[in-house]
């Protein structure tokens, strides 16, 4: 099955990736991906840039309405994505438990919707 | 539970028939429902024909039979997804090749970790067990619940669907995993039960009648993981519970308590057996929760034989459950150990010593403490009152009402 593991950062989380911390921070993320991608399970993916380069558009009455910033104002925030190739649910809480974000913020899994 | 009925017996064998088909089903086609959905007349017929026919030589055959005409049916009506159809249709047929063989393969492990999975919201998983595994129906189950049908239907099928469309692995957990997971599976046929620390309040009404079901469900555990200690101890907590069902009740049907129950109403078969599964289980030498919870009743059960009870032995038991386990029960049950071994001042000590607001709701609590304060000749009337409250079931209610008046009239005792 294909799933997508969503990976959630705090404001610190992301933060880390720029200030005096982020060799850990790319440390760890590195070592993770390098087992993905020896273990042959991994289908793409990306990690986003910080949500205060967010836009968010919707319609309202039939018009676009722009605004900056992230869709939801909350405390943890989508830090980016990756799509795994999997035998169950349970392989992917797994590697779920293994990502770095598992430790510091939170990871959430989704089955793939096929069209 | 002595000498158990035809019907009982023939019940017992359809249901672990069917059972062991929705597992080899849902293990191969992931999808529960459809599973449940092709059995489930044939479940019916079965239970129905069966005590008059008498048993099939191969349960499993008969049942497929039946199913694979509703199998035709729900291909005619192309209610099913098509994707869906066609993996039961091919599992299906496995099915017919594997129930040729002498024995039908059981993969109902595998079905009681995923009702049992973390992905799944814990108040569906012993729902859940009774359903998929036993196929007791969605009523029954609401009942013993105290929510309407409809709400269970839809919590069931809610669980079913994610356990499709997330792809849960109908698979043993390895060993690293082994244990937790195997801990919610045993606390979901623990849950089925009830709350059986029954010394106080008697088995949870609600849950009573599905206590058979329960001993069932750990006896089919005990026989697919023979070699995990907690399980033999599960089934030995809840056998010794059974033993002491038909002592539970007076002749009127009012409520007795432990350390007042006819011990010759107890049944030794029972117990006998409750002793066995504990022994196989101790033979590991890894002591866990339901162990210590079956040694528990252990020591309740020698006095039959020896006339008294070993509170000291008792309370170490409870000071080792409290201390891998430390649920609100074993932490009263504690308490009462103490008192009864040590006097009612050290109980009442280790009752106040419990988080307050987590006992607001807790009967248990209240009737402990209304007890032991009435032994220490205090003002016994409000905890009483609580206790009472707190009541389900009329008997208990009537007994700590009856307990109440008699500290109350007691001399030294406050005016009210």
């Amino acid at each position: 099955m294909k799933y997508t593991m969503l990976i959630y950062e705090t404001e610190a989380d992301f933060n880390a990736r720029t200030n005096d911390e982020q060799a850990r921070y790319w440390g760890a993320w590195k070592a993770y991906h390098q087992a993905l991608v020896q273990a042959g399970v991994i289908a793409g993916g990306h990690a986003l840039q910080p949500p205060v380069t967010g836009t968010t558009v919707r319609l309202t009455g039939g018009k676009p309405d722009v605004q900056d910033g992230p869709y939801a104002d909350t405390k943890e925030q989508l830090g980016g994505f990756i799509d795994l190739e999997l035998p169950s649910l349970d392989a992917a809480l797994e590697w779920a438990a293994r990502c770095p974000a598992a430790a510091y913020g939170a990871v959430e899994i989704r089955p793939i919707h096929t069209m | 539970m002595d000498a158990p009925s035809i019907e009982r017996v023939v019940e017992a064998v359809v249901r672990d028939s069917y059972g062991r088909l929705v597992s080899f089903l849902a293990a191969r086609s992931r999808d529960v429902a459809s599973a449940e959905d092709a059995l489930g007349e044939a479940l019916v017929a079965a239970l129905r024909a069966w005590p008059l026919d008498g048993i099939p030589e191969r349960p499993e055959g008969w049942l497929l039979t039946v199913a694979r005409r509703r199998l035709i049916d729900h291909a005619r009506h192309d209610r099913v997804r098509a994707d869906g159809a066609v993996t039961l249709r091919l599992a299906v047929q496995r099915a017919e090749e594997a129930a040729m063989q002498p024995e039908f393969p059981d993969d109902r492990l595998k079905l009681l970790f995923v009702c049992a999975h973390p992905a799944i919201d814990p108040a569906a998983h012993t729902p859940l067990m009774l359903q998929v595994v036993l196929g007791l129906d969605a009523g029954r189950i609401a009942r013993a619940f105290l929510v309407s049908p409809a709400t269970m239907s839809q919590r069931l099928v809610r669980a079913k669907i994610r356990i499709r469309d997330t792809g849960m692995a109908f698979a043993v957990p390895g060993a690293a995993e082994l244990s937790s997971r195997l801990d919610a599976v045993l606390q979901a046929v623990y849950a089925a039960y009830g709350t059986s620390w029954d010394d106080v309040a008697g088995a949870d009404a609600r849950l009573r009648g599905l206590a058979e079901e329960a001993v069932w469900l750990a006896r089919v555990l005990v026989r697919l993981l023979p070699s995990e200690p907690e399980a033999h101890g599960l089934l030995a907590l809840l056998l010794h519970c059974e033993a002491r069902r038909p002592a539970r009740r007076g002749s009127g049907g009012e409520y007795v308590p432990l350390s007042e129950q006819n011990v010759t109403r107890w049944s030794r078969a029972l117990i006998d057996e409750a002793e066995r599964e504990l022994t196989v289980a101790a033979a590991h030498g890894t002591m866990g929760r339901f162990q210590l919870e079956a040694a528990i009743q252990s020591v309740h059960a020698q006095r039959a034989v020896t006339g008294r009870t070993e509170w000291s032995a008792l309370a170490l038991f409870y000071e080792a459950l409290v201390r891998c386990a430390p649920t609100l029960g074993a932490l009263v049950g504690h308490a009462a150990a103490l008192a009864a071994a040590r006097g009612a001042a050290e109980g009442l000590a280790a009752l106040d010593a419990i988080d307050a607001s987590s006992v607001a709701r807790y009967q248990p609590y209240w009737a402990v403490r209304a007890h032991l304060l009435a032994e220490t000749g205090a003002d016994a009337t409000e905890a009483y009152m609580r206790a009472i409250a707190l009541s389900e079931d009329d008997a208990v209610r009537a007994f700590l009402a009856g307990r109440a008046g008699a500290a109350a009239e007691r001399p030294g005792a406050p005016a009210t």
